[in-house]
């Protein structure tokens, strides 16, 4: 538990370090999870949307599987069967894939315990517009 | 992480045997505990019985688990098994009175044609005697104690009948097939996922599912059975969960217990 943890934070320092290249959400700071209250006002910036349907249990629940940064400043817990999610911009230059990868995993991976999103209507295609959005914020 | 993913998808192929060479029970085994004592050198075989607390990845919950195995919550339904039992003669239908022969449930019955778990025989004989079946937590508790009976024993089940093979490998394919919106086998949380975590959950391995069942969980508020727990990981990952005793439940307890030939009996146990 500990040790996930600091593993957590390192990634989110990662990840602020980084913050200049990435724009930041208007919202909400780099290495910060939406909170409720602005999740629950409808937010309009793509990013801040993204990260609330993410986080949302019911929807994405990215964080079921992985860490990125921000986590550690909620009370949600990060699982670790997935990689974390960082650096994407520079991992994802084509964000095809990346929105590919979240649409259906299994595509490359047939046996990809991350869920098909898209494939299986999981989520709606503007929910993963959304979170693509957001996954390159990270 | 690829190495890993590669490593699992190749394993499962090869378990599931759809290529052209019929893989047996018996290799099937090898390749399953094989499996697991290479991503787990530290693990000893006798304590994957214990669950998800066999895996490092749980050690600071193990020290809680166990001081609470020192005054089991499941003591009491042990005592009123054991009552139950003894009130409506159920020793009469089983072998050896019942003693030390859980270790070879399920198995493949030639005469009713189906695999006979405990709950069925215990309710069986129930019948036999005029008397109303038995269910829910009150089989579960029924079965606990019958379990008891064998605790420590190890887990041995005889699939020479070709009806048993063919119940085994339904069982087989249940296991490794992928179902549900959410799009999971069994084998994606408990041999791929195995010792990581979903949230906060840590996932068990799938050798020694079942040592433990009927198994007390607090969030059960008491004892419940193994498929009752099946019923569980289906809804998990948004699957209509079959029915307790469903022909299939059946045919996946048989698969998955006898990729633990060998291991001990800890039945009834208390798990997360
Ligand atoms: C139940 C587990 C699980 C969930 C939930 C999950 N993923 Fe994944 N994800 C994985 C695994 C495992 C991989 C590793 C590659 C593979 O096997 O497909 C992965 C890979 C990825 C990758 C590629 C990562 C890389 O570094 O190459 C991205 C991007 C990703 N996931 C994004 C997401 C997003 C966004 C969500 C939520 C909408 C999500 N994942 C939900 C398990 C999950
Ligand atoms: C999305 C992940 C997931 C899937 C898919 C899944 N399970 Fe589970 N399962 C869990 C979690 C989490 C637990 C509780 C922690 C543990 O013991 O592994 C659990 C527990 C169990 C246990 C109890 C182990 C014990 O000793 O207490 C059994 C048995 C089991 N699962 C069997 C199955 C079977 C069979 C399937 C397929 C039909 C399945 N699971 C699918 C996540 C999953």
């Amino acid at each position: 538990m500990r040790k996930s943890s600091t593993f957590i934070t390192t990634l989110g320092a990662v990840a602020l370090m980084m913050g200049g290249m990435a724009t930041a959400p208007q919202a909400v700071a780099v290495g910060e999870m939406p909170s409720k209250k602005v999740c629950k006002s409808k937010p309009k910036d793509p990013v801040v949307a993204g990260g609330c349907i993410a986080t949302d249990r019911k929807k994405g629940n990215c964080m079921a599987c992985h860490s990125f940064a921000g986590l550690e400043k909620t009370r949600l817990q990060a699982g670790n069967v997935g990689p974390p999610l960082v650096a994407m911009k520079q991992r994802f230059k084509d964000k095809k894939k990346l929105r590919a990868q979240i649409w259906d995993a299994t595509k490359a991976n047939p046996q990809s315990m991350m869920p098909p999103f898209g494939r299986h209507k999981i989520l709606s295609e503007k929910d993963i517009d959304l979170i693509t959005a957001w996954a390159l914020s990270l | 992480m690829k190495k890993l993913i590669i490593a699992v998808t190749a394993f499962g192929l090869l378990a599931l045997g759809s290529l052209s060479v019929q893989a047996s029970p018996q290799s099937d085994l090898k390749a399953f505990q094989g499996y697991f004592k290479k991503k787990f050198p530290k693990i000893k075989f006798d304590d994957y019985s214990n669950g998800l607390y066999a895996l490092p990845e749980a050690a600071d919950r193990r020290a809680e688990w166990e001081a609470i195995e020192e005054f089991p919550p499941y003591e009491i339904d042990i005592a009123k098994g054991k009552k139950f039992w003894v009130a409506n003669k159920l020793g009469t239908c089983f072998k050896n009175g019942g003693q030390g022969i859980a270790q070879n449930y399920p198995y493949w019955d030639k005469k009713t044609k189906m695999v006979r778990t405990a709950e069925l025989d215990i309710n069986a004989c129930l019948k036999r005697q005029g008397k109303k079946a038995i269910k829910k937590g009150k089989l579960a508790t029924v079965t606990a104690y019958f379990f008891y009976m064998a605790r420590g024993k190890r887990i041995k089940l005889d699939l020479s009948d070709p009806g048993a093979i063919a119940e085994y490998e339904k069982g087989k394919h249940f296991f490794w097939a992928k179902r549900g919106q959410l799009n999971f086998s069994c084998a994606n949380c408990h041999i791929g996922g195995s010792g990581k975590r979903v949230g906060g959950n840590i996932l068990s391995p799938a050798l020694g599912h079942g040592t433990g069942f009927p198994a007390y969980r607090s969030k059960w508020g008491g004892l419940g059975t193994i498929h009752r727990r099946y019923k569980g990981c289906n809804k998990q990952v948004r699957t209509a969960p079959l029915k307790q005793n469903h022909k299939t439940y059946r045919a996946l307890q048989l698969y998955e217990t006898y990729m633990n030939t060998g291991l001990p009996l800890t039945a009834p146990s208390n798990r997360f």
